[in-house]
């Protein structure tokens, strides 16, 4: 089964939605439990992620550090909003690369889909601009595919 | 990083309604300025302006024909912004894979006791 969608909404909405065979309470704890984010949130092989920061409370912080091992790496930074355990998380985040991108607020339900989970995330930028770049330049590293070589795309 | 730098162009490009708009129409068949103006009461430089915006993101071409410089969508600019959304799609896939084995490896919540 093809699983994930990836599409723009509007002009300043990013939806991706997947399935997952797990129900939404497991699902809810492998997005904000620190020790489980660490083994998966990882982008290419080879990339790990030394700091963990996730404090799953309202107000609480989020801090991602990844690093290649060869001296590449990047962190991201954020705040909970909400939090509904076990259906939604309502977050910003920012990258920086280093400087840092403007504030993605994200919403991310975990609906109960049979036995297992529809997991939606509804990304909001704060323009249609930032979207752009989002799409073209931030998700590229932040969504591991800063190694891909584009010249071979174009 | 040049292509970087034209799909950051490309999405930017797509990023304003009129412009997407013009691309709905040219997927339809080539169109002049004039053309293109007619049905978004804009005036032509308004559309030229926003036609330069498109080419230059290497979304739209333009044809030579007799004093008319017909414009048709770039096959290849709209395809390079479909293989990154693939490309994307696909990345963020690795992630999601790998969340499915984490998830396998974890204690299942207690079932309801009714069956």
């Amino acid at each position: 089964m093809s699983k994930l969608t990836l599409k723009t909404e509007g002009d300043t909405h990013v939806v991706v939605t997947r399935r997952f065979v797990a129900p939404p309470e497991i699902v809810y704890r492998a997005h904000t439990d620190p020790k489980l984010l660490q083994k998966w949130l990882l982008g290419p092989e080879g990339w790990t992620m030394p700091v963990c920061i996730n404090e799953a409370r309202p107000g609480g912080k989020i801090r991602y550090e990844w690093t290649n091992g060869k001296g590449g790496g990047f962190h991201l930074t954020g705040e909970y909003l909400e939090l509904e355990p076990y259906s939604r998380i309502v977050h910003v985040e920012r990258m920086h690369l280093p400087n840092p991108t403007p504030d993605n607020h994200i919403e991310t339900r975990f609906d109960a889909d049979g036995t297992g989970t529809l997991m939606t995330m509804r990304m909001t930028l704060p323009d249609a601009q930032t979207r752009a770049a989002m799409l073209a330049t931030g998700m590229e590293r932040g969504m591991e595919a800063s190694y891909v070589r584009l010249e071979g795309l174009i | 990083m040049n292509g970087s730098l034209k799909l950051d162009a490309a999405f930017s490009a797509l990023a304003d309604p009129t412009r997407r708009a013009i691309l709905a129409r040219l997927a339809k068949g080539e169109a002049t300025v004039m053309e293109l103006a007619a049905p978004f009461e804009m005036t032509q430089p308004a559309i030229s302006q926003h036609l330069k915006v498109l080419e230059s993101a290497g979304l739209v071409v333009r044809r030579v024909e007799g004093t008319k410089r017909p414009r048709h969508i770039a096959k290849g600019g709209i395809e390079a912004m479909d293989q990154w959304l693939a490309m994307l799609r696909k990345a963020l896939e690795r992630n999601y894979d790998r969340l499915d084995e984490v998830l396998a490896t974890m204690e299942q919540p207690r079932r309801r006791e009714k069956r």
